[in-house]
């Protein structure tokens, strides 16, 4: 599960156009524009951060503006304060009452792996998918 | 002295209103549940305010679901503009270049809800035509249609499904200020804008191949158009 500390941060007074990649989770507090490529880990946009750009990530969690693809391999989360334009591909979907979605969702099944158990019905209960919480989320 | 209030109480603290969700069996919804539980993934195309419980019913279902605020779209300011007269118009192509732009035969399904009563006058025709064009022959739209019964204050609703007949439905309000109120304030619900009776309903969808009538008990009748 990844803490707040676990994030690499780009802070609300930043603006980076161009592509963004890396192998760690990151927090966006402020403006990108371009890409963002962190196939193997996870994103939080913050109230604050506004995304115009094609993202590719494993998890997402929207709590700001986007405007743009995600490809999520894992999950996407819209929180009430999202508003998101454009499409999200993903395995799991969730979106929170007062977020704000205009494009396509396209959830694409699991690729069944073997032994595994069918993944639970209700979002984010699966065993081998575990919430991904913003930092500053409460724990449960 | 005390006036309006005892000091040693602690300040009255209201809890924000709930937003109240009312549940209504739709006729139409059941009709179409064959087709939702189809085994080939359907291609929706969700009108209202954005839905959680839509994505989620659909997705579950192994569907795409594309979702668009029409309503609020059509609220942009932006579209605003005015003619020879000076009278106010809306920019429809400005609004179909960012709006309901895509391709050709592409829905199994479109959910229009109570869109029409709503929209502006001059766009209705024109989403309808663009609504035949994006959807596939033999796709199937629901509509919902108020009877004059239901006055010109008839709330504007998001329609959640919550199973495959019954729907919740929830006030929704515009991001924008609509109007000017008596007080000069902005007023941000949708109001009617007309009641289409079953002629002009049939009008409004005579390029489609087949319509079907519901009636209910609450103002509102159900329409199923074939494309």
């Amino acid at each position: 599960m990844p803490t707040e500390a676990d994030f690499a941060h780009i802070g609300k007074s930043v603006n980076i156009k161009g592509e963004v990649s890396g192998t760690e989770d990151l927090y966006v507090g402020g403006v990108v524009e371009g890409s963002i490529d962190l196939a193997g880990n996870n994103l939080v946009i913050g109230p604050n951060g506004q995304v115009r750009a094609k993202v590719q990530v494993k998890g997402v969690v929207i709590e700001g503006k986007v405007e743009g693809s995600i490809r999520a391999s894992e999950r996407a989360e819209l929180r009430k304060t999202a508003i998101m334009v454009g499409d999200i591909s993903t395995q799991r979907i969730v979106v929170e009452d007062g977020a704000s979605f205009v494009g396509k969702v396209d959830v694409q099944p699991e690729a069944t792996k073997p032994g595994a158990k069918t993944a639970a019905a209700q979002p984010g209960t699966s065993p081998g998918l575990p919430t991904l919480r913003a930092p500053g989320d409460r724990k449960a | 002295m005390k006036i309006f209030r005892n000091p040693t109480m602690a300040p009255e603290v209201k809890p924000a209103p709930a937003v109240e969700r009312l549940t209504r069996r739709s006729s139409g919804l059941r009709e179409l549940a064959r087709l939702l539980q189809s085994e080939e993934p359907l291609c929706v195309l969700d009108l209202g305010s954005t839905s959680a419980a839509n994505i989620r019913y659909l997705t579950e279902r192994g569907h795409k679901i594309y979702s668009e605020d029409l309503l609020e779209a059509s609220t942009d300011p932006e579209l605003v503009s005015k003619d020879e007269d000076g009278q106010r118009v809306l920019d429809h192509k400005h609004f179909f270049g960012e709006n309901l732009a895509y391709s050709t035969a592409q829905f199994d399904l479109v959910l229009c809800w109570n869109l029409a009563d709503y929209l502006d006058e001059s766009l209705v025709k024109p989403v309808v035509a663009r609504l035949w064009s994006v959807m596939k022959p033999g796709a199937v739209l629901l509509a919902f249609f108020h009877t004059r019964e239901a006055g010109p204050d008839a709330p504007c609703y998001r329609y959640h499904i919550v199973s495959p007949e019954v729907l919740e439905m929830q006030h929704v309000r515009s991001q924008r200020d609509l109007r000017k109120g008596p007080t000069g304030a902005g007023e941000r619900s949708f109001r009617l804008q007309r009641v289409f009776n079953n002629r002009h309903i049939e009008n409004l969808f005579r390029d489609f191949t087949s319509i079907k009538f519901f009636l209910t008990r609450d103002n509102v009748r159900e329409v199923l158009v074939v494309r």
